[in-house]
């Protein structure tokens, strides 16, 4: 190998190193695409904070906006709280059905979680954390998306907005249930 | 006296049980611990479900022992959660299509790493003997009249 050629190779060795850093840096670690979307949504039979029996199944046919969170998560559940209520009024009379799943928390924590929040919503508890397993959950808030037909057909990370929220249920309130 | 013999039966297939319970439990903690090695605690930054102390890590623990002892073998267990949270839950990447770029490129780093470090190397001693020849070329008599001057007392 020439001097010449050698002192053009070790710079240029930098650039794969470079691009490769330059595209890891931009993208959201956190930010892990879900094997689920597309995907039945597993089914789940919990308990409210209330302890009235609580069960996905039950909800078939509605558009479900499934919320998992905690009251220690702040700030972005604390966000996300009144949007969902807001929405989840507006919607209700539309076959939308907005489920809360509290991981991860104390009972008396979560109940004045949504006490504070006045939530009219279902909340339940998952203290096995086995449906934040069958929902691939790795933090709160994560909120998905399920179609008529039981199908999960987005996820979302972070706290919901209004934007994102209406986009969705739209979207899936849209489709004829086939 | 004749109601013994049932009952140290009952006895001894009690002690029997629990201690073929005991060593089911035995085996399984070690096996939990294998597949929760290979698994990533979701909440936590790079550690494993079997090192977390995490109240999450402690369900999945619990979730791997469950799903062992209804009989799964270890690599069903691990396809279970790669099948909700994708290959991103495994610690290290499967050796396959596009990971083996992951364990390949460390051992061509290294190999990258030696074939410059030679091909320097040798251009250094190649250099080096130049100079030597160049040394070894005959000091001209009027500078060896001068050293020979100036080293004598």
């Amino acid at each position: 190998m020439t001097p010449r050629l050698l002192r053009w190779l070790i710079p240029l060795s930098a650039v794969p190193v470079l691009a490769l850093l330059a595209y890891g840096f931009r993208v959201n670690p956190r930010d892990i695409p879900s094997p689920l979307v597309g995907r039945p949504a597993s089914a789940f039979a919990l308990q409210t904070l209330e302890g009235a029996p609580l069960a996905l199944e039950a909800q078939r046919g509605k558009v479900v906006v499934l919320n998992f969170w905690a009251s220690w998560c702040y700030p972005a559940c604390y966000e996300e709280a009144p949007v969902l209520e807001r929405n989840w009024r507006a919607y209700r009379d539309r076959g939308v059905v907005v489920i809360g799943v509290d991981i991860q928390d104390k009972l008396e924590a979560a109940q004045k979680f949504t006490r504070d929040f006045g939530l009219s919503f279902p909340n339940a508890r998952d203290t096995t954390g086995k449906v934040s397993v069958d929902y691939g959950v790795y933090g709160v808030p994560e909120t998905f998306f399920i179609d008529r037909r039981g199908r999960i057909r987005a996820k979302h990370v972070g706290a919901v907005t209004d934007e994102a929220f209406r986009l969705n249920v739209e979207k899936l309130l849209s489709e004829t249930t086939g | 006296m004749r109601a013994r013999a049932p009952l140290l039966g009952l006895a001894l297939a009690l002690v029997l049980a629990a201690g073929a319970a005991a060593q089911a439990r035995r085996v399984a903690e070690q096996q939990v611990q294998d597949v929760a090695a290979q698994l990533r605690c979701v909440v936590c930054q790079n550690l494993s479900v079997a090192d977390s102390p995490s109240e999450m890590a402690s369900q999945m623990r619990a979730i791997v022992r469950e799903r062992l002892e209804a009989g799964e073998a270890p690599a069903q267990v691990v396809q279970y959660f790669v099948e909700r949270y994708g290959e991103w839950i495994l610690l290290s990447p499967r050796r396959h299509g596009f990971n083996l770029l992951v364990w390949a490129m460390p051992a061509v780093a290294v190999a990258v790493g030696f074939t410059l470090v030679g091909l320097v190397l040798v251009r250094w001693t190649r250099r080096g003997a130049a100079a030597g020849r160049v040394a070894a070329t005959p000091v001209d008599t009027a500078m060896r009249d001068r050293i020979r001057r100036e080293l004598e007392p």
